[in-house]
């Protein structure tokens, strides 16, 4: 039952050049870089059993404690690859240059990673939280079969949807209406289950959607998305894990916009729709007006999947065809500080 | 409709969680005297939301631990003492015995709202004084003796080593799911009592439970 739009984000990959740190290298001459195709829904420790061979003559004698990191920042190795490429690269390079790390783990900023296992435990546990923001509890993640919660990673682990779509079911997850399918399914018994809050009357009117919501700000305009300079450290990016609440309002679409400006309130606004119109007819305003609208920031960009969105899509479309396996939707956004 | 000023359901919204952390840092203020006071640490410094309400965590940090042998099992909670400052001596702490390193550990709390399962989750991570995180098989060796087992029962499903939503480094976290249902059993009293919890006693009473993991005690008194 897997639509293209999800074919297309489980196909999707990174093609990775991955160069070992000159400080790994024992060998002489240093071992030429490994070419990696990294899926966009998979995580960098799952990629080392292709990547080790390549150096493993080069390596100085002791124990493996790996780590990547794109210009000196180390990655979060609980990121989805194609999240990290989308947030760390205003301008997508390809192939994306990384450095791996065979030692000097840095464990006062990465949490550690113990292989195949900690990545497992990880994809669950967002699964579990993903499960508790849609349905209210998380009963049907725990109640899975031991069998069934490995076939589910491991169907994960390669890129494997059909097998994927066999077994998601079980989770029970309530669905999103699609914005453009709501009428024709409003009659439907199963589409009014868990995910939507409901009032007295019945009338469907919250929907909690897990969203995980990266942000990088900048100051100033810049002329080329290339020229936006790459972040030094990771408090260069506020993350936020929260769900977005969904409103459903008769008559109105929720977009993007909507859900990213509700997690950052001091967003509303786009100042070039506003700015070049006659937005003031009260001229005592005006000289208000323009103090609020500078104090205003501006969402420049907002990558989905590698995909640069168009804000006016509507918001239940991109929760139900763009998320990743474990049902959260990530989104990287680049800002542009409000000025104050 | 939930006005925010009670608990339903043994959860939080964001607002209730404000006032709930004012109110027990407050009543920690007033009888747990021989502890430092949290202080509310707002997310406006921190990341780049301005929202209406005022969002943030509460911090108590620099808590000298000192832990006693194995086999004292009179008093389970920790030997908390306080360090006034850098350069004064502690005032009036009791060294049972040095720990196994012979060293002091200092740990940092953190409560820490969870948008996404609505309740309160704490996070902590202990260092020597030279600043060195210290890793979870040193800090069982400070906890009560009792979270230790049920931390050997589980790997993955108690204290866990994660990411601090905020602050970009590694912490040692409790695991929330659960937390809605032994809050709504305490709040069992108030609601046979006619009313529903307060929202004000929601982190007192969930800490009366969740501080013993970590052998942090508070006072009855603070229950009132």
């Amino acid at each position: 039952m897997a639509n293209e739009a999800v074919k297309y984000v489980w196909e999707g990959a990174i093609p990775l050049q991955i160069h070992l740190h000159k400080s790994d290298v024992a060998s002489h001459p240093s071992p030429p870089p490994a070419l990696v195709l990294a899926p966009r829904i998979g995580y960098l420790p799952l990629l080392i059993p292709h990547i080790k061979p390549y150096f493993k003559d080069s390596l100085p004698p002791g124990e493996d404690s790996i780590w990547f990191d794109y210009k000196g920042v180390p990655l979060k190795w609980y990121i989805p690859t194609g999240v990290l490429f989308d947030l760390l690269c205003a301008e997508p390079e390809r192939p994306w240059n990384l450095t791996v790390h065979f030692r000097g783990y840095p464990s006062n900023i990465l949490i550690p990673c113990e292989g195949e296992d900690s990545v497992k435990w990880n994809f669950v546990n967002s699964l579990k939280e993903a499960q508790y923001i849609i349905n209210g509890n998380c009963k049907n993640v725990m109640n899975m079969s031991q069998s069934d919660q490995e076939d589910l990673w491991t169907s994960v682990m390669n890129g494997d949807l059909d097998a994927y779509t066999k077994l998601s079911p079980k989770l029970k997850m309530a669905t999103i209406e699609d914005e453009f399918s709501r009428k024709a399914s409003l009659s439907s018994p199963q589409s009014r289950q868990g995910a939507t809050e409901m009032d007295v009357a019945g009338q469907i009117k919250t929907a909690r959607v897990p969203v995980r919501l990266y942000v990088r700000s900048i100051n100033q305009d810049f002329e080329n998305i290339e020229d936006v300079p790459g972040i030094d450290t990771w408090d260069d990016i506020s993350y936020l894990n929260r769900p977005v609440e969904f409103l459903r309002e008769e008559g109105k679409c929720f977009t993007l916009r909507n859900a990213i400006e509700s997690l950052l309130p001091e967003f509303i606004g786009d100042r070039a729709q506003t700015s070049g119109e006659e937005r003031s007819r009260d001229d005592d305003n005006t000289e208000e007006a323009d103090g609020l609208l500078r104090e205003m920031g501006e969402i420049k960009l907002a990558r989905i999947q590698g995909i640069e969105m168009k804000l006016e899509i509507p918001f239940s479309w991109v929760v139900n065809n763009l998320m990743n396996p474990e049902f959260y939707l990530h989104i990287s956004v680049l800002v542009k500080a409000p000025q104050r | 409709m939930n006005s925010g000023r009670e608990v339903i359901d043994g959860r939080l919204t964001v607002e209730g969680f404000s006032v709930a952390a004012r109110a027990f840092a407050d009543k920690w203020k007033t009888h747990n005297q021989s502890l430092p006071p949290w202080s509310w640490v707002p997310l406006i410094n921190r990341t780049l939301l301005l929202s209406n309400q005022e969002e943030g965590y509460l911090s108590l940090e620099n808590i000298l631990i000192l832990s006693s042998l194995e086999e004292s099992t009179e008093d389970e909670s920790l030997n908390v003492a306080t360090e006034c400052s850098e350069k004064e001596e502690p005032v009036d702490h009791t060294i049972l015995v040095q720990n196994q390193e012979n060293e002091a550990h200092y740990y940092d709390f953190h409560i820490v709202y969870s948008a996404s399962y609505k309740v309160p989750v704490l996070y902590f991570r202990g260092y020597c004084s030279g600043g060195q995180p210290l890793s979870l098989d040193v800090i069982k060796k400070d906890l009560p003796s009792c979270s230790v087992s049920l931390l050997l029962q589980s790997k993955w499903t108690f204290i866990t080593q994660e990411e601090h939503p905020y602050l970009n480094r590694p912490w040692f976290k409790l695991h929330p799911c659960g937390t809605e249902d032994w809050i709504k059993l305490l709040s069992q009293s108030s609601i046979s009592a006619g009313c529903q919890m307060p929202v004000e006693l929601y982190l007192v009473s969930w800490f009366s439970v969740v501080g013993q993991v970590v052998g942090l005690r508070i006072p009855l008194e603070m229950l009132n």
